[in-house]
């Protein structure tokens, strides 16, 4: 039994924790709201004054925001689709007996742990320049003209390198979900003459599914502020521009305060979005 | 029983499972292949590099030129120091949760994910301005507080996770045998969560020494980080292929290796306990 005595120590030392990440959420989040109402150019004339949901109205119709949507939805959506499906096949390879498992678990997860930075500049340079990229001697050695990968196809290409991050984190969790699985189950319906079809689609599958919509969930609000795979390959060139990238211009690069503030509380509205199912999902798993 | 595989089958497997991962490891095979080539050697056709010569001269010119080490123990600055102080913020705050449960310890926890949630780029400039104004840009105690904040939810959920694992008869028995909070944190949980607060302490360090949006954007050359230090390889650094391998490989090999070891913690720390 908790007495009242440990209640009020319990409370004090939850303190510390609670108030730095109030604090941590609050105040930037009341700035950025209170920019977002501002006219507040700071390399050009500073605090010019309150200009109501003009900021709003003006950062959803400029040019650049749908276009800036777009890329953020086919980014998130493309690299969701590849990581996932791959993820579940490699989990399901790398589940069967084999020799050297313990090694191939460790070769597939490895990209996982390069940092964003390394990885955009590795895959920009090494592999996809199309001079001396190592893709390019590829394409050439079966005759074909090399791609100009990050300019005449930006958008796969970033997709690819990011899906080579994120696979790992993918197939990670999937297998641990797979390998969770009753066998015995699996064996019976092997008995019963299911076919390795059936098997995956009636069995394994629905096993997977709460790990498929983690995978989905996290992926997705990671994804959707990516920023230095992009700030390192295409600096937002060739159609690249996310939501996130697009923020980051309007207030570091055109110091447009405002503006920028205003597309913040969009990309806050947005996360919320998606943050509030996962929430549910973690929160059930917090009862049983 | 478990079932009979034939040799032929788990062969077929084995190759195809080592194909496809050497598939993917491929890319940093290659970066740790070319950071032992010179410079001409580097941009050669893939067969060619493979037969050239191997040098260390690459590493030795990426720490001259740019003072590597400056920027290596940087990122060890921010990285440990970032855990270590988010672990102490952390480790009352998820005892007093798993082991003196309230109404509202389900709320708070909640509430702390989701602060995690918040994009960055959405309280970018206030960030920023703050730490004009504090003196706290390219610094690396300004870091350190930034990364602490960021990873505190995670270290928070994961150390929770592990306490609430302990079983909470050992307490009552320390409590019954006339040991005060004192001495129950001290003598008697703390050794058995050593294990989990271990765990916590790897997985933070690698989410930190990896963190590539606040480490571009707070720092420019005195507290720069290996995440922002290779960012300037953007252009036209980039096109030396050697360097940047070189570079690459220092920066990566420390995380990849701690990472192979944390594997296990990683599911459940990153899914916040939803898959284990």
């Amino acid at each position: 039994m908790a007495t009242q005595h440990s209640q009020s120590a319990a409370r004090i030392m939850m303190a510390p924790a609670v108030i730095l990440l109030l604090g941590w959420m609050l105040v930037p989040l009341t700035m950025t709201l209170y920019f977002s109402f501002k006219k507040y150019l700071p390399l050009r004339g500073g605090d010019l004054g309150w200009v109501g949901f003009e900021n709003y109205t003006r950062f959803v119709s400029s040019s650049s925001f749908w276009p800036a949507v777009a890329t953020t939805l086919i980014i998130v959506g493309g690299v969701l689709v590849i990581t996932i499906f791959l993820g579940v096949l490699l989990a399901l390879l790398l589940d069967q007996p084999m020799w050297g498992q313990g090694v191939v678990r460790i070769l597939v997860i490895a990209p996982f742990f390069v940092m964003p930075t390394v990885s955009g500049l590795v895959w920009k340079n090494m592999f996809m320049d199309p001079t001396n990229g190592f893709l390019a001697y590829m394409w050439r050695a079966f005759g074909a003209e090399p791609v100009q990968w990050l300019s005449q196809a930006s958008m796969p290409s970033l997709i690819m390198i990011v899906s080579w991050q994120w696979l790992p984190f993918a197939t990670l969790i999937l297998l641990t979900a797979i390998q969770s699985l009753d066998s015995e189950q699996i064996e019976a319906a092997e008995m019963d003459g299911a076919s390795w079809f059936s098997r995956f689609r009636f069995i394994i599958l629905p096993h997977l599914s709460r790990a498929i919509t983690v995978v989905l969930l996290i992926q997705t609000i990671f994804l959707l502020s990516i920023f230095a795979e992009i700030f390192v390959t295409t600096a937002g060139s060739f159609g690249t521009k996310t939501l996130t990238y697009l923020i980051f211009q309007r207030v570091l690069e055109s110091q447009n305060v405002g503006l920028g503030s205003a597309g913040g509380v969009y990309a806050i509205i947005l996360a919320n979005i998606v943050a509030a199912f996962l929430i549910r999902i973690v929160g059930k798993n917090l009862d049983a | 029983m478990a079932r009979a595989i034939t040799t032929q089958r788990k062969t077929i497997n084995t190759l195809f499972a080592w194909a496809v991962g050497l598939i993917i490891f491929f890319p940093i095979l290659w970066i740790f292949v070319l950071s032992f080539k010179s410079e001409g050697d580097a941009i050669k056709a893939p067969f060619e590099v493979l037969t050239s010569a191997w040098t260390l001269e690459s590493y030795a010119t990426v720490q001259d030129r740019s003072d590597y080490f400056k920027h290596f123990w940087n990122s060890v600055t921010i990285a440990v120091g970032s855990t270590l102080l988010g672990i102490l913020v952390a480790v009352p705050a998820a005892w007093s949760m798993a082991f003196v449960p309230s109404k509202r310890t389900r709320g708070i926890l909640m509430w702390m994910l989701s602060t995690k949630m918040l994009p960055a780029v959405g309280v970018l400039y206030p960030i920023y301005i703050g730490f004009i104004k504090l003196g706290l840009l390219d610094t690396r105690i300004g870091l350190v507080i930034v990364l602490m904040l960021i990873n505190l939810p995670i270290i928070v959920w994961m150390l929770y996770t592990y306490f609430k694992e302990i079983p909470g008869e050992i307490l009552e028995a320390a409590r019954m045998d006339g040991a005060g909070l004192r001495e129950e944190v001290l003598y008697v949980l703390t050794p058995m969560a050593v294990p989990g607060i271990a765990s916590t302490l790897l997985l933070n360090v690698i989410l930190a020494w990896n963190e590539a949006f606040w480490t571009l954007n707070l720092t420019a050359a005195k507290a720069a980080p290996l995440t922002a230090f290779i960012a300037s390889y953007s252009s036209p650094e980039g096109l030396f292929y050697a360097k940047l391998s070189a570079a690459s490989t220092m920066a990566i090999a420390p995380i990849l290796i701690l990472g192979w070891f944390s594997q296990k913690q990683l599911v459940s720390g990153l899914t916040f306990g939803a898959v284990k």
